[in-house]
């Protein structure tokens, strides 16, 4: 086939695909024309600012405002600062080694050949050296209190930290709310539904203001354990529902299956009923997952030095006052990425149940 | 010897277990076991806090609800002063989170319907810029959005001398969002009564005619005359009562804007955010909810020979409905509950004006036990109500 006639068929398959998606009722070819519209007048304006007359290197922002386009040298200036923030500047390749270490696990944990115990080695291992590269004080790396553990890392730490410690109570809370027994049950649901019917804010705010109240005055516990306790002891009621849902999906033959076996209960669960109710559970606890990932963010208003609250920073220096569109979209980019990517595994694990099912 | 002969006979006798081997005796002991440990867990964090509280001289009771507030509430709904009690303020608090909460909801629902649908649009354009919404704002955090119409309205907006125009008569400015109201005519409550009774006669008109079309298979256009039951009244009583629609259009002065109603920069941006943000988890319930009605089901009704609105009305939307409703109130009481960050942007809401009492008078466990049993009398009783719906659609399942 020459050139002239692909290219004509090109244009035949495009029309047809154009007549079938865009103009297949005059509705619908009002509204496609009405969005074309609105692109070109909200879009490309846009695009002028963030790519066409944007700025990625100038001195400050009265330099950037005189293109009158994007100050993305504010973010090329202060990158190191938005995401370790006051972390000492000689030794922000610790951090950043730590992000890595996290990327590497978290793609890890998605790679299916690995579950089980080499999985759980890699975390224990991966967890001890983000220890090690966090606070230093071995190996001659300077010592570094959790105070200037800002930025990504920060986020990170709360959100994987929070989602592994919360699993064990987690289980524990399901389990007891479907027991048979009425004490246990009543303490689960009251704590599951306490937990679920409060902001997390307004927890956060209990753990930072009002925890050390309920410590013994001679124990200190730094503001970063006390958020991450409040997150473990939150986050756990949410996925110990979904957990319970994962739990009531079992058929009953497989709970009596195993009574005839003659295994007891804890054996029961552990062998039988927890592997099958948790894999239907892994895209709703990706989910939660994500939750818990955004909800890192709240910490900024109880003055952490997170992803957000280094943006406000940068924005109100005095060389870049004003640039916050630019630093509100690294730190979009940032959490967009992650939560993204983690969404897509949820309904890639979806449907791989959904076939193994059918 | 003699104990073979004990086991082979042991089913004539009644059998006797060991009291530590009964699962009666075992489970008391086990839950006694816990509840123990909880009440101990709790009786060292009381004990702490009463010696903390001693110690640092801190007061306690409830005492303070009735002493001045001496501050002032920038957002009401309810009229405040700093005269007033600590206690009313805490309401004023409490009634602008319902505020917030009702008016987000509302819109959130509206526009998470749209979006919903237009995820379903057969327009390749519609669906796809539906799903962009849906994932720019779910994968983001929440407070971040926030900031961003907070500082939009904030840093960005003009002065009033040059707001933003987006509808006739909508402007948006640096002082707020000002917008026409319509101006009250003791006219409007008969109005809103015939439209009540429109709607109470339409109501039993449609289960009338449920039961008509079950026994006989003669169907009444009964949304028809239902709608015309509810509009039709209310517009005659209207003009009857001479029409008097007028609305209170702001107008731009030389000082800002003088009539109609307006409200703060913080308000705008909390409610915009919240309603931005529902909407596209409600979009995707609606989505899912829609779709999860199986196509044997559309196909049955076609065979059928139901028409396309019948399909949807009799068919389609009581599913979509109750597979949506669950999912839907949960996204309610996340709304609520996210109306809480109104702390961050300065809003006076329930926590915030907590939060000024807590810092006032460094009552921190009073102050939260409320603040926890205000968020508490929302959410529990709403969820409740859910279950119970759930347990009611789930009945009419097979």
């Amino acid at each position: 086939m020459n050139g002239a006639a692909t290219q004509a068929l090109g244009f035949q398959r495009g029309y047809r695909w154009a007549r079938a998606n865009l103009f297949n009722s005059w509705f619908n070819a009002l509204l496609t024309v009405a969005i074309v519209l609105a692109c070109v007048r909200i879009a490309l304006p846009a695009l002028d600012w963030a790519v066409v007359r944007a700025s990625l290197n100038a001195p400050n922002i009265a330099a950037c405002h005189e293109r009158g386009g994007a100050c993305w040298a504010f973010i090329v200036d202060w990158y190191r600062f938005l995401l370790f923030g006051r972390f000492p500047y000689e030794e922000q390749w610790r951090p950043g080694v730590v992000i890595v270490i996290f990327l590497a696990l978290l793609l890890a944990t998605c790679d299916r050949r690995l579950m089980g115990r080499p999985l759980a080695a890699l975390w224990i291992i991966g967890l001890a050296a983000v220890g090690v590269l966090m606070w230093g004080g071995v190996f001659g790396l300077p010592y570094v209190e959790t105070d200037l553990w800002n930025g990504l890392p920060l986020t990170l730490i709360l959100a994987v930290g929070s989602i592994a410690f919360s699993f064990p109570l987690a289980l524990l809370l399901a389990l007891g709310r479907r027991s048979s027994m009425p004490a246990v049950r009543g303490l689960c649901v009251l704590y599951i539904e306490v937990v679920r019917g409060l902001p997390f804010i307004v927890v956060l705010f209990m753990g930072v203001q009002m925890l050390p109240l309920f410590l013994p005055p001679n124990v200190f516990i730094s503001k970063l354990w006390r958020a991450e306790v409040v997150f473990i002891l939150f986050i756990a009621a949410y996925v110990a529902e979904v957990v319970r849902g994962g739990l009531q999906a079992i058929p009953r033959g497989q709970f009596e299956a195993a009574d005839a076996l003659g295994l007891g209960y804890w054996r029961q669960m552990r062998l039988v009923v927890l592997p099958q109710a948790l894999a239907i559970s892994i895209p709703p606890l990706v989910g939660t997952f994500i939750g818990a990932f955004k909800d890192t963010a709240l910490v900024t208003i109880v003055g952490f030095f997170d992803l957000l609250q280094d943006a406000s920073t940068g924005m109100n220096d005095p060389t870049w006052r004003g640039a916050y569109v630019e630093a509100y979209a690294f730190v979009a980019l940032i959490y967009f990425v992650f939560c993204y990517f983690m969404s897509r595994y949820s309904r890639y694990i979806e449907t791989r149940l959904g076939k193994g099912r059918r | 010897m003699a104990q073979t002969a004990e086991r082979f006979f042991a089913h004539d006798a009644p059998r006797r277990t060991a009291p530590w081997r009964s699962e009666r005796v075992r489970s008391v002991v086990f839950q006694l076991a816990i509840v123990a440990i909880v009440v101990a867990i709790f009786a060292f964090f009381a004990s702490n806090a009463a010696e903390n509280v001693h110690r640092q001289g801190i007061a306690s009771g409830f005492g303070f609800l009735q002493r001045e507030a001496a501050f002032e509430i920038g957002n009401k709904v309810v009229p405040f002063n700093p005269a007033n009690s600590y206690g009313w303020a805490l309401l004023v608090g409490f009634v602008n989170t319902l505020t917030v909460s009702a008016v987000g909801i509302v819109f959130a629902t509206l526009l998470g319907f749209v979006v919903g649908l237009a995820r379903l649009s057969t327009n390749w354009l519609v669906s796809r810029l539906a799903l962009s919404y849906v994932e720019a704002f779910r994968n983001t955090p929440l407070i971040l959005q926030l900031f961003v119409w907070w500082d939009v309205l904030r840093i960005s907006a003009p002065p009033d001398r040059e707001a933003w125009q987006p509808l006739p008569g909508v402007f948006i400015s640096l002082r707020g969002v000002t917008f026409p109201a319509p101006i009250y005519h003791p006219i409007y409550l008969w109005v809103a009564i015939a439209a009540l009774l429109g709607l109470i006669a339409a109501i039993a008109l449609g289960a009338w005619a449920r039961r008509h079309r079950e026994r006989t298979g003669r169907g009444l256009p009964s949304i028809w005359i239902g709608l015309g039951l509810v509009v039709i009244p209310p517009v005659i009583v209207f003009l009857a009562g001479g029409a008097p629609l007028s609305f209170d259009v702001p107008q731009l002065l030389r000082f800002g804007f003088r009539g109609g109603e307006s409200v703060t920069p913080e308000f705008a941006a909390l409610v915009f955010g919240l309603v931005v943000f529902a909407a596209a988890y409600i979009g995707e319930i609606v989505r899912s909810g829609i779709q999860a009605v199986s196509r044997g089901q559309i196909e049955a009704s076609r065979a059928l020979g139901l028409s396309r609105g019948q399909m949807l009305r009799l068919i389609v939307i009581p599913q979509a409905i109750r597979i949506i409703v669950p999912p839907l109130t949960s996204e309610y009481l996340n709304l609520i509950k996210n109306s809480s960050l109104a702390v961050a942007i300065g809003f006076t809401d329930f926590l915030s004006v907590g939060n000024t009492i807590m810092n006032q008078t460094g009552q921190v466990l009073e102050g939260f036990t409320l603040i926890a049993v205000g968020y508490l009398l929302i959410n529990i009783p709403t969820s409740q109500l859910m279950n119970l719906y759930n347990r009611y659609m789930a009945l009419v399942e097979r």
